[in-house]
């Protein structure tokens, strides 16, 4: 799977099959602060990803 | 996850929405914080300070469509990498929109850009925040009201961020109209988007296809805000609703609070005429336009 974090501005390629709520908690990242999307379908957390699949991770922090 | 007004796949889970329902969900609270709270009287024409960021791009869109006599003011403190591309996007949306907006920089207004003027030793979003108010107050003086996008997350940072600075004289000042000080040059300031969470609020601009992009400003990532809101979104992650209820707490607080605290006359700055704690103001002694 590739996982885009527009935050950080990497991209990491993964072996991941679950859902959108099991691959921030791998990543770490707080579910809070991002929305995740694929194909420009915004996922909610109990939607299920697989290794084919190419997402970005928003972070829906700004300020400033 | 299907929609819990009709069978729609959810795109929110807070609250579970499809999109054409969370579209509505987030214009309804704004109408509602507009009309309950009584932000704007009908011949009043609004000010919208304008980022180019989603909360500033959204709050001018639905001001716009519920209120239309509006008008932009952008400030451009000089943000070398950042500013660049949010007053790009600001620019854009007001041309498809046909908004008015004028924009104003920290080089015209103090003489030097934001990058310019900082020091090792400041904390840039102290030093940009003074700043940026005495120029918005300055424009804002042309209309009635100015608007801002503050979001619920600003506003739960900013209660704890007091509370735990001990900073207990700007407590009454929050709220979705603040204003415990009367001056005739402030101008009263709105909040329409008070009561949604900043990624309610991310998630309509992204619904809505208005091209602004999410980016941090540089300069916030290392500020004593940005502790605070990454703390709030770990409790909010464990316990949902503690923003929500840390904001209404404080609201049942603030109006206790407001006649507690006397709102005595202020002086003005002798330099910029702006309301004025001592002889200058914050914005004058920040610039170092003043010798103290």
């Amino acid at each position: 799977m590739k996982v885009f974090i527009e935050r950080t501005k990497e991209e990491k390629d993964l072996r991941f099959s679950g859902t959108v709520s099991s691959l921030l908690k791998k990543l770490k990242i707080n579910p809070v602060a991002v929305i995740v999307t694929r194909k420009d379908e915004v996922l909610t957390q109990d939607q299920h990803i697989s290794d084919n699949d190419r997402v970005k991770i928003l972070s829906v922090i700004s300020g400033g | 996850m299907r929609c819990k007004k009709c069978t729609a796949t959810a795109v929110s889970e807070n609250p579970v929405l499809c999109k054409k329902h969370f579209l509505e969900h987030v214009e309804e609270v704004v109408h509602h914080t507009l009309v309950s709270r009584r932000l704007v009287r009908k011949a009043e024409k609004i000010g919208v300070a304008l980022s180019g960021g989603k909360d500033s791009i959204t709050l001018l869109y639905l001001l716009n469509k519920f209120h239309r006599n509006v008008e932009a003011i952008a400030i451009d403190e000089g943000i070398h990498g950042y500013r660049e591309k949010t007053l790009e996007d600001a620019k854009k949306f007001c041309r498809k929109h046909r908004i008015r907006m004028s924009i104003h920089s920290f080089r015209d207004e103090f003489g030097f850009s934001l990058d310019q003027r900082l020091t090792k030793k400041d904390r840039p979003c102290s030093v940009c925040g003074i700043l940026r108010r005495n120029v918005l107050n300055k424009y804002a003086r042309a209309f009635d009201k100015l608007a801002t996008g503050h979001n619920m997350d600003d506003e739960a940072q900013a209660i704890l961020m007091n509370l735990l600075r001990f900073n207990w004289e700007a407590l009454p000042r929050g709220g979705p109209k603040p204003g415990i000080i009367r001056d005739e040059a402030f101008v009263p300031r709105i909040k329409p988007l008070y009561f949604l969470t900043e990624k309610q609020v991310a998630l309509y601009a992204l619904l809505m296809g208005f091209g602004v992009g999410f980016a941090e400003c540089p300069n916030a990532r290392l500020s004593y805000r940005a502790f605070v809101r990454d703390l709030l979104n770990e409790y909010e992650s464990q316990h949902p609703g503690t923003k929500e209820k840390l904001v209404q707490f404080y609201l049942v607080l603030q109006s206790k609070l407001k006649t507690k605290v006397s709102s005595a006359p202020l002086s003005h700055c002798l330099r910029c005429g702006m309301p004025s704690k001592g002889d200058y103001c914050a914005a004058c002694q920040t610039a170092r336009v003043v010798v103290n």
